[in-house]
């Protein structure tokens, strides 16, 4: 049984407009590290989307192991984000809140207490080089160093997966290569990856599985594939 | 978890939330303490109003005169059945010689008078007594009572030698519907500007919160309660309303003091209303003014927050 597995999936937005992702069926297994490309408006942060429920498919079904997310509680549904971290092109740190609070919220809703809270942010700050950073505000960060804070906290909860949607849209080559290779470390330790990207290089890059999707639709996938578009 | 960790850090986090959006917070504050000034406004203006009318009130009254020759018991059985009357707040007797004493008193430095009064020889006033409605509305109904006991001319009716409502029934009228106006336009304006006051806080709060939707959005996705991410606003919805509710408080005191027209109180009124001083109400209600100021801001600010952030809170 796949890890995840999206079972013929289809989401159209409006009535009668064209769906955003289309009669999709795509299984992924613990430990991969997919990367999903396609145009603009091929649908790839739909599919994702699905996957903690924040877009709820028109047809089909999106499993999580043996449970159909969309068909979660709201209690079941916090849980599952819980395990599922996410990074984003626009970061979306919390801006009212530095560094150390950013990551420690992830914590505070998981349940954790003070003192666990204390040991591991420092941790997992070091792991993505930014132990200098910790009492700083979002807004005194580069963008590289933000998008590690985001990954600090995406992380910081040991998910079984970690959705990287676009994360080095907006950074230089030289962010955009740190970022991937802490993408690759997290995967190494066995985090499931799914990434989205633009970005050629960052997919040759990492040469593990690609799935390309054009027009609501996967057109290819391949085991361990380059950028093909 | 527990309860007390999550409140805690609730409770924190609503505090650094409110101190690291200190313009935002400057903001809410302010609007609350407009609205709380309105509120005190209101509070203030209609405590002025209801003093006045108590006042106006109880200057209008009927009064019976009674003919010179009328007996006391004749008097008393009038003064009885007036009391009986369910409309009838009270009566008080005014006797001859009560009467001729208060002239006397009047006059004392008209000497031609006092002196006609003295060739007389004998007390020309009657009796009188002086009758209080429970309202205003109720006079017409009392001194018809004493008309159809006047022209019934059996009893002790015959005793009575005028009822003085007719001369003064225009002025009665007038005040009655005064009376009724203030209060109907009281209401009306107050339920308007409590209504205007809690539409500006919402709104003001709604727009703080709207900066911070993209973070109730991620909150969201890391997999916060929605408890969790409601909590701080509350708190800092509570905060703006305990800061402008002390605010207010304080400023109240050198602002009626001197400046009672900086909340819209206009002090000319206050110099019709006669023995109605603003401060002096105040500070002998301030607990009612803690109580309806602090409670009214701190359950709008909670309760503003609670709306707003609901509507980016999503499963």
């Amino acid at each position: 049984m796949h890890m995840i597995y999206f079972d013929k999936v289809t989401k159209t937005y409006f009535d009668g407009a064209a769906a955003a992702v289309a009669d999709i069926t795509l299984g992924i297994d613990p430990g991969e590290f997919v990367s999903i490309v396609g145009h603009s408006g091929a649908g790839k942060t739909t599919l994702l989307k699905m996957l903690f429920a924040e877009v709820i498919p028109t047809e089909g079904a999106v499993f999580f192991g043996s449970r159909d997310v969309s068909k979660l509680s709201n209690g079941e549904l916090l849980k599952l984000r819980r395990n599922i971290g996410t990074i984003f092109q626009d970061y979306r740190l919390l801006s009212t809140k530095n560094v150390y609070e950013n990551i420690a919220f992830a914590l505070e809703v998981a349940g954790r207490n003070d003192e666990d809270i204390a040991g591991d942010v420092p941790h997992v700050l070091d792991l993505v080089g930014l132990s200098d950073k910790i009492w700083s505000f979002p807004h005194e960060l580069s963008g590289g160093e933000q998008q590690r804070v985001a990954i600090a906290r995406a992380i910081v909860n040991q998910p079984d997966v970690l959705i990287a949607d676009e994360p080095t849209g907006n950074l230089d080559p030289i962010n955009t290569h740190d970022i991937v290779e802490i993408l690759k470390k997290i995967n190494d330790l066995g985090t499931t990856v799914l990434l989205t990207t633009h970005n050629k290089s960052v997919v040759d890059s990492i040469d593990r599985r690609v799935v390309t999707m054009d027009q609501g639709r996967i057109v290819r996938d391949d085991k361990e594939g380059r950028y093909s578009l | 978890m527990s309860y007390w960790t999550t409140t805690k850090r609730i409770a924190r986090y609503g505090l650094v939330g409110f101190v690291r959006n200190g313009f935002v917070s400057l903001s809410a504050i302010l609007m609350m303490t407009i609205m709380s000034f309105m509120l005190v406004n209101i509070m203030i203006s209609n405590a002025a109003m209801t003093a006045t009318l108590k006042d106006l009130t109880n200057k209008v009254d009927v009064t019976v005169y009674f003919r010179t020759n009328a007996t006391g018991d004749q008097i008393e059985q009038i003064n009885r059945s007036l009391q009986s009357l369910p409309e009838v707040a009270s009566v008080s007797l005014m006797t001859r010689e009560q009467a001729l004493a208060d002239f006397r008193e009047r006059h004392k430095n008209d000497q031609l008078t006092i002196q006609a009064l003295d060739e007389l020889g004998t007390n020309p006033l009657g009796a009188s007594l002086e009758i209080r409605a429970k309202q205003t509305s109720q006079y017409e109904g009392i001194a018809k009572y004493l008309q159809a006991q006047q022209d019934s001319q059996s009893g002790a009716g015959v005793a009575i030698d005028k009822v003085n409502f007719y001369q003064n029934k225009t002025a009665i009228d007038r005040l009655t519907n005064i009376i009724d106006t203030s209060k109907k336009n009281g209401i009306a304006k107050t339920i308007f500007l409590a209504v205007c006051a809690v539409l500006i806080v919402l709104n003001t709060i709604r727009l703080a919160i709207y900066t911070a939707r993209d973070e109730i959005g991620v909150m969201n996705l890391v997999g916060a309660s929605r408890w969790y991410v409601r909590g701080p606003f509350m708190v800092a919805g509570v905060l703006y309303g305990v800061v402008s509710s002390v605010l207010v408080l304080i400023l109240l005191y050198p602002i009626l003091l001197y400046h009672p027209v900086l909340i819209g109180l206009d002090p000319t009124t206050e110099l019709l209303f006669g023995n109605f001083n603003s401060f002096t109400y105040y500070t002998a209600n301030f607990l009612l003014f803690f109580v309806v100021v602090t409670g009214t801001s701190i359950a709008l600010g909670a309760l503003s927050s609670y709306l707003a952030v609901r509507r980016y809170l999503r499963t």
